[in-house]
């Protein structure tokens, strides 16, 4: 006994049986409004959602919104600690002004060490601004722009909201375009695995048989092998004079060499489970072919759930590429990832001296649980028939 | 050391704490209980106000339709409700729990996870349910399984416990109690695993036997021994039964008393003498109304034929299959083990005439829906003929079509399906659903929807509903959309296969005479497989029995029904049970045991 019995529209007593009942919002919706129904209940889900989004617009917009270029050096700021932004200044009067700004540093060296330290100067103000000019530059790489969301009103002024790092480079617009690369190499590995996990997995489940034997022991074998070795004498195998969007092509399609498996798996019991249903079935006694039981009939019921699969495959992707740039075999200096920025952090003393060089780690734990949610929410909204 | 001795004083235990109480002594009183489901859409009333009294010796029978809250009551009473449903309001009282027999205990008012009442559970009432493979632990053995319940009520020593499991088993008629004790539930058939439970739920004599369905998943002949069984146990042991089914039938058999709810109200109750033959309500009416209904044939086939459209048999053969047979073989083990040969059909003849329904009828594993798979080459047969004669006369091989010429078979053959959740995808619109066959046939989609619209309003559902998609109809409606689909090329042979079992008794009769005038109409040929021997009394011309692959007899509907020929279909008939308490008659029938197969019956894993 199901408790949706209950439910008045699904009365199956004698007397109301045959009504018309009232058509409601449920009786005509797809499952695609179902399912998004259902996803807006999973709370954690939705808010990860929303900054998934925002993760993937800062990565679109990472021109605009950094203060400054990522490869800009500055000697005069080698491992410059993150500024605090005040709102109001004190003026002649002893009252206060409102001026956005940051302060300006002073740097002291200690004589034992002989090591530079900054100190905060509370009397050098930089005001800053919003949409504040700078020198021109192409917004996703054909935009031509001057203008930026934030920085100092005077572009030469330092502006380290989170720091910068062994050259004096601003770290928070190296995490902005380090988003860049580490969000879209998920995308792009997911995009390759996908194409062979529903390929092979599909042949796999649908045709059963030796085919599925030969893809599954396949499979295994690939799963079998260790893969930070594997990734540790592919990468190697790159030659160092390769241009880095080459390196990143061969990266991404090096770490979704694994990754296709689990989705094929994913694939072939979806197919598997699904060929014996009876919907399958009379579709084929109304005379359709393969192909569009396939495409008409199999597959929107489990669209959903590759899609949520391939939710929870991004993090992978992105933890993988972290790891190999980490271990500095995978991303190389120009290109700014968030593995490339904390190779950085590997060394103890640098991170004692300087310990926002590990925010890009915070970047990556956001982004990676905020993908995890979220796949949990889709996974859970995926068939929204289930009982 | 001194087992023996031990199981005696235990069972004198049993005996005395039963021996002071006559039959008919109050066991459980309930009253006014109101067990609510706390939705997001606000308050379910699965239980509404239900008062009833359960009397030692006595069998109270719940009836209802599916969603009535039959088991929902059940599990109020032993605080076992799902989340997030509540007992919140009501009395359950319990006479005679522990060693006092004038103590009355109000189980409602028990904390559902406290000490007290886990003591009632199991000892003073058990439960039976309906689906003996899931509520049996797979890994662990059934001797085991029922150790469990022991160790937890008395304080039994493990030869003792052991010795007393093997004594239950044996009253429950498994053969071999001191080898079946060890064996897991898979290597049970599903009448011995539900045998299993009953054993379970009498290991510590409880005063009160719940059994939730517990002969639904059954086959009739099974359903007849296990009735049979609960009987006889509770004339030994003078237990209160309470038993909940949907099934009239079975009610008129066993009950002393009944009490029909519906929508979570209970709304008649009484001697099941003067239910079934002075029924108050109109919903008790109805209820056994339909179940009288399919106890003869429908009047509307009886007129039909009289009349002589739909011929009901006529001269011409529209389907004939010959010395069909199909075997299943299981592939070969991994370490070369021997591949193991199932023949589903074996050696089966049937001949089908225009305008004629023809039933097929067996019991689970009887290999009727291969056969009907078998007959539209879903299944490959192994061997054997299967002609259609076409339009125009001109008879087709089956067995020989390829692919396009099956294509085009499916137009005028068609299938109706068991589950009406499983047959529809649920992310196409009704609209899709029925235009589908049209669609691939070249139809325009003007005339296509037209077409469906036309078909809706055939089938009982309106023009309107084109749009919704399938869960947003109830199971009898949604076997009307498969029902509208099937007839949407316009064929002339239909094939059902347990068309009707998933539905609640009213609605069976409504679709089955839906399909009667929609034979009447369309010049429809039908073969219905069912297990249902009333489905296939009102609906059938001729009837094809089937055991274990065979057809056993086959022959006039009436003929077949009242005067069977071969000794199974007598067994089959026999134990059928009819929704007339003045008419009990399991205790007349009799058991069929092949031949062949006489020392394998009872062990056989399903």
């Amino acid at each position: 006994m199901t408790l949706t019995h209950h439910t008045p529209d699904d009365a199956d007593t004698p007397g109301q049986a045959e009504q018309t009942p009232a058509v409601s919002r449920a009786d005509v919706a797809s499952q695609w409004q179902l399912m998004w129904w259902r996803f807006k209940r999973h709370r954690l889900a939705m808010i990860s959602a929303i900054i998934v989004l925002l993760i993937y617009l800062v990565a679109v917009f990472a021109e605009f919104l950094a203060p400054a270029p990522p490869g800009q050096t500055s000697t005069r700021h080698t491992y410059a600690p993150p500024q605090g932004i005040n709102l109001f200044v004190a003026d002649a009067e002893g009252g206060w002004r409102f001026l956005p700004h940051v302060n300006g540093y002073q740097v002291e060296i200690d004589p034992v060490a002989i090591r530079r330290t900054f100190v905060v100067d509370p009397d050098a103000v930089i005001p800053i601004g919003l949409f504040v000019r700078s020198e021109p530059y192409l917004l996703m790489g054909f935009i031509p722009m001057e203008r930026r969301l934030i920085g100092p009103v005077d572009p030469g002024d330092p502006f380290y909201l989170l720091g910068a790092d062994r050259l004096g480079r601003d770290m928070l617009s190296r995490i902005i375009h380090g988003a860049r690369v580490s969000m879209s190499i998920g995308l792009v590995g997911v995009a390759v695995s996908l194409l062979l996990g529903v390929l092979l997995g599909g042949l796999s489940g649908y045709y059963g048989g030796r085919i599925d034997d030969i893809i599954q022991r396949v499979i295994e074998f690939l799963k079998a092998i260790p893969t930070i070795p594997l990734w540790m004498g592919l990468a190697a195998a790159i030659p160092r004079d390769w241009a880095p969007l080459t390196v990143y092509f061969v990266i991404t399609v090096l770490i979704s060499l694994i990754g296709w498996t689990s989705l094929a798996r994913e694939v072939r019991g979806r197919f598997l489970s699904m060929k014996t249903e009876d919907f399958v079935a009379a579709a084929r006694l109304d005379g359709a072919g393969e192909l569009r039981i396939i495409m008409r009939h199999m597959a929107p019921s489990f669209i959903s759930h590759i899609i949520a699969t391939l939710t929870l495959a991004i993090p992978a992707m992105i933890l993988a590429e972290t790891a190999l740039s980490f271990l500095g075999i995978g991303l190389r200096p120009p290109v700014v990832s968030w593995g490339v920025l904390l190779q950085e952090a590997q060394n103890v003393r640098s991170v004692s001296t300087a310990p926002w060089l590990l925010i890009p780690g915070l970047a990556v734990v956001v982004s990676v649980l905020s993908l995890n949610f979220l796949g949990d929410g889709l996974r859970d909204a995926a068939d929204p028939y289930a009982h | 050391m001194d087992t023996g001795a031990t199981v005696t004083s235990q069972q004198q235990h049993g005996k005395r704490r039963t021996a002071g109480l006559t039959r008919g002594d109050t066991a459980l009183e309930v009253r006014n209980l109101e067990t609510h489901f706390a939705l997001r859409t606000g308050t379910l009333k699965a239980v509404d106000d239900v008062s009833f009294t359960l009397r030692r010796g006595e069998t109270l029978c719940v009836v209802g339709e599916s969603g009535s809250g039959k088991s929902v009551t059940a599990r109020s009473i032993l605080q076992t409700v799902p989340q997030p449903g509540r007992v919140v309001g009501g009395e359950v009282l319990l006479h005679g729990s522990g060693d006092d027999p004038d103590g009355v205990v109000d189980l409602a008012a028990l904390d559902p996870r406290g000490r007290a009442i886990r003591a009632i559970r199991g000892r003073e009432i058990a439960m039976i349910f309906q689906e003996p493979m899931s509520s049996l632990s797979p890994v662990h053995t059934i001797g085991s399984q029922i150790a469990e319940a022991l160790k937890l009520h008395t304080n039994l020593d493990k030869p003792a416990r052991r010795a007393r499991i093997i004594d239950l088993l044996r009253r429950v008629e498994i053969p071999d109690p001191e080898q079946t004790i060890d064996r897991y539930p898979f290597e049970y058939s599903g009448g011995m695993r539900q045998r299993a439970m009953i054993a379970m739920a009498l290991a510590c004599n409880p005063s009160i036997l719940i059994a939730d369905e517990p002969t639904t998943a059954l086959d009739v002949t099974t359903q007849a021994e296990i009735l049979d069984l609960i009987g006889e146990l509770q004339d030994e042991f003078g237990m209160a039964v309470m038993f909940i089914t949907h099934d009239m039938g079975v009610v008129a058999e066993i009950a002393d008393q009944v009490c029909v709810m519906k929508l979570g109200k209970m709304v008649e109750a009484g001697p099941v003498e003067d239910l079934f033959h002075a029924p108050a309500h109109p919903y008790s009416r109805m209820l056994i109304g339909s179940a009288v209904k399919l106890e003869q044939p429908a009047a509307a086939k009886i007129e039909m034929r009289a009349r002589g459209d739909g011929a009901g048999g006529g001269p011409r053969v529209i389907l004939r299959a010959e010395r069909l047979c199909k075997e299943f073989v299981s592939r070969k083990g991994f370490f070369g083990a021997e591949a193991r040969v199932v023949r589903a059909i074996d050696d089966a003849d049937l001949a089908l005439h225009e305008g004629e329904t023809l039933g097929v009828v067996g019991e689970s594993g009887s290999g009727k829906t291969t056969l009907g798979r078998c007959l539209l080459r879903m299944v490959e047969p192994s061997a054997g003929r299967i002609t259609y004669h076409g339009r125009d006369g001109v008879p087709i091989d089956v067995t020989a079509l390829d692919k396009r010429g099956l294509r085009r078979l499916y137009r005028d053959i068609r299938m109706i399906f068991q589950d009406p959740f499983g047959s529809l995808n649920p992310r196409m619109t009704v609209a899709h659903l029925i235009g589908e066959p049209l669609l691939l046939m070249g139809w325009k989609p003007r005339a296509i929807k037209d077409r469906v619209a036309d078909l809706l309003e055939r089938v009982g559902l309106s023009a309107g509903h084109m749009e919704r998609y399938p869960h947003a109809f109830s199971g009898g409606q949604r076997q009307r959309i498969s029902i509208a689909r099937a007839l949407a090329p316009e064929p002339r042979l239909i094939i059902a296969d347990e068309a009707t079992s998933a539905l609640d008794v009213s609605i069976r009769a409504q679709v089955l005479d839906l399909l009667l005038s929609l034979q009447g109409q369309m010049q429809l040929s039908f073969i219905f497989i069912s297990h249902d021997i009333s489905v296939i009394r009102y609906f059938c011309d001729r009837v094809a029995v089937m055991y274990r692959g065979r057809i056993v007899e086959t022959g006039p509907a009436m003929q077949v029904c009242d005067h069977p020929q071969h000794a199974y279909t007598k067994a089959l008939l026999s134990a059928v049970p009819r929704p007339d308490p003045r008419q009990r008659r399991i205790h007349t029938r009799h058991r069929y045991v092949a031949e062949d197969h006489a020392s394998t019956e009872m062990m056989e894993a399903r």
